[in-house]
């Protein structure tokens, strides 16, 4: 339970940070996207439900605020994040950063591909590449660098929600 | 022999059937809010007392540390400023004399139009831009007033002169506002000089340079060209008729030879946006009057 609330605060500050901080420091209008880090990570960490706690939540206050009026679509996307690297969790081992890095990398990679064929291509915007060089690829390397930064922080906060668990039990 | 499990495991649902419900539930979820709005409204008041105080927060200590910030760098600028503006301002008295005298000729020519003062009529309330789109596929914004200050869907929202965009959803204390230069926004706008009607729809590639994509302009005569004002239209179902959209800063004849296509500059800076106007009046409800 105790582990839920802090992974729902964390959610919070991260979605609320995305929408107004980083909105003001965009370099080149790009932001990095911090609630694919978090679920990738919770992920990653701590199995596939953890993962898709985290993405169902984030993806359905995105959906909430900025979702044009349907709601499901990226709680879905952030969800399928979440389960996948859970899935993975199983060579997951904490010093290591190189498999969380490259992830990371692959889910923001793949929820802007996902995003761009059901937000874009549908609408029959076909010019994969621009969109690759313009939006993707710049999205994709700052979160990586953000993730360099924040994952130290992620990593600490799992070992302690870990280890108060283990007293109470 | 097979061993006899005596003491009852935990029932715990296997992790990919939880992954199916969660699908099924986001699935079902997506086609509510599609067709009603029963799921959308309790949602909303859910980013209403969490998230949208925050937001409000964060921005103002954020203004406040822009507003130190621009302080420090007006002292500069002002200095060296001063200096060129003393020599303006001699130029400039001058000048306004003429503009003045040109003011009152085209205050005449407005009401000539019956143009005059066409926003002051509308019922307007200023809001706060609080919060703009996580993601960057696409260029919406929430501002901090809702349902609580009069505001609806689908109502036109401006800046100084110019049109920002339109009021898409709404919580009890905040709307999110769709801006012109979103991927998906459409405009049904007119050529003012003309009167010539034309589709102004946002497009991604466009953003970066702030312009916005307009198209479908069917112009025999040749008479439009660069530096057009493009306003919406009286034939649009969701904007009031004649806001400001841009100027056009490109144009070229289709393929077809029939229409013309180009793009247009907004007159509002969707970067820098900080405060906007709502007009609380509705094309629908005027028309029904």
């Amino acid at each position: 339970m105790k582990r839920k609330i802090i992974e729902l605060i964390l959610i919070f500050v991260c979605f609320i940070l995305q929408c107004t901080f980083f909105k003001a420091i965009a370099l080149g209008g790009i932001v990095p996207n911090l609630l694919v880090i978090i679920t990738a990570s919770f992920g990653l960490m701590h199995g596939q439900k953890e993962g898709m706690y985290v993405g169902f939540i984030s993806g359905l206050l995105t959906d909430i605020m900025f979702g044009n009026g349907i709601i499901g679509l990226y709680a879905l996307i952030y969800v399928f994040v979440g389960y996948f690297n859970g899935l993975l969790s199983r060579i997951f081992y904490p010093e290591d950063i190189k498999l969380p890095l490259f992830l990371i990398t692959i889910s923001d990679f793949l929820y802007c591909f996902i995003c761009y064929i059901l937000t874009f291509l549908l609408r029959s915007r076909l010019d994969l590449g621009y969109y690759l060089i313009h939006i993707i690829f710049p999205e994709m390397i700052f979160t990586v660098l953000i993730t360099l930064v924040v994952y130290k922080g992620i990593l600490n906060l799992e070992t302690w929600i870990e280890e108060t668990e283990d007293e109470e039990n | 022999m097979a061993k006899l499990h005596l003491k009852r495991k935990r029932f715990v649902i296997p992790d990919r059937y939880v992954l199916l419900i969660v699908t099924a539930v986001c699935i079902i979820l997506m086609f509510l809010t599609y067709f009603t709005d029963a799921v959308s409204t309790p949602l909303s008041y859910v980013a209403a007392y969490t998230i949208v105080p925050f937001e409000k927060g964060l921005n103002t200590v954020g203004r406040r540390i822009e507003d130190k910030l621009e302080q420090l760098k007006d002292i500069n600028d002002v200095m060296e400023k001063n200096e060129a503006l003393q020599a303006e301002v001699d130029r400039l008295t001058i000048e306004n004399n003429q503009l003045s005298e040109d003011r009152y000729e085209l205050s005449e020519l407005r009401s000539l139009y019956q143009l005059d003062d066409k926003f002051s009529a509308y019922d307007k309330v200023g809001a706060r831009v609080i919060g703009k789109d996580t993601g960057n596929w696409f260029s919406t914004f929430t501002i901090d007033k809702g349902k609580n200050d009069g505001i609806e869907v689908n109502m036109n929202v401006i800046s100084g002169s110019g049109l920002v965009g339109i009021v898409t959803e709404v919580g009890p204390n905040w709307a999110s506002v769709r801006s012109c230069i979103d991927d998906s926004s459409n405009i049904s706008g007119m050529v003012l000089s003309t009167s010539d009607t034309l589709m102004v729809s946002g497009d991604l590639k466009l953003m970066e340079n702030g312009d916005i994509r307009f198209s479908q302009l069917t112009d025999d005569g040749d008479k439009v060209g660069v530096g057009d004002e493009i306003v919406t239209s009286n034939v649009s179902n969701k904007f009031l008729p004649g806001i400001t959209i841009g100027y056009i800063s490109s144009i070229e004849t289709d393929a077809n030879n029939l229409t013309k296509s180009g793009s247009l500059t907004p007159t509002v800076d969707f970067r820098h946006i900080n405060t906007v106007l709502v007009i609380k009046e509705l094309k629908q409800s005027k028309k029904s009057e």
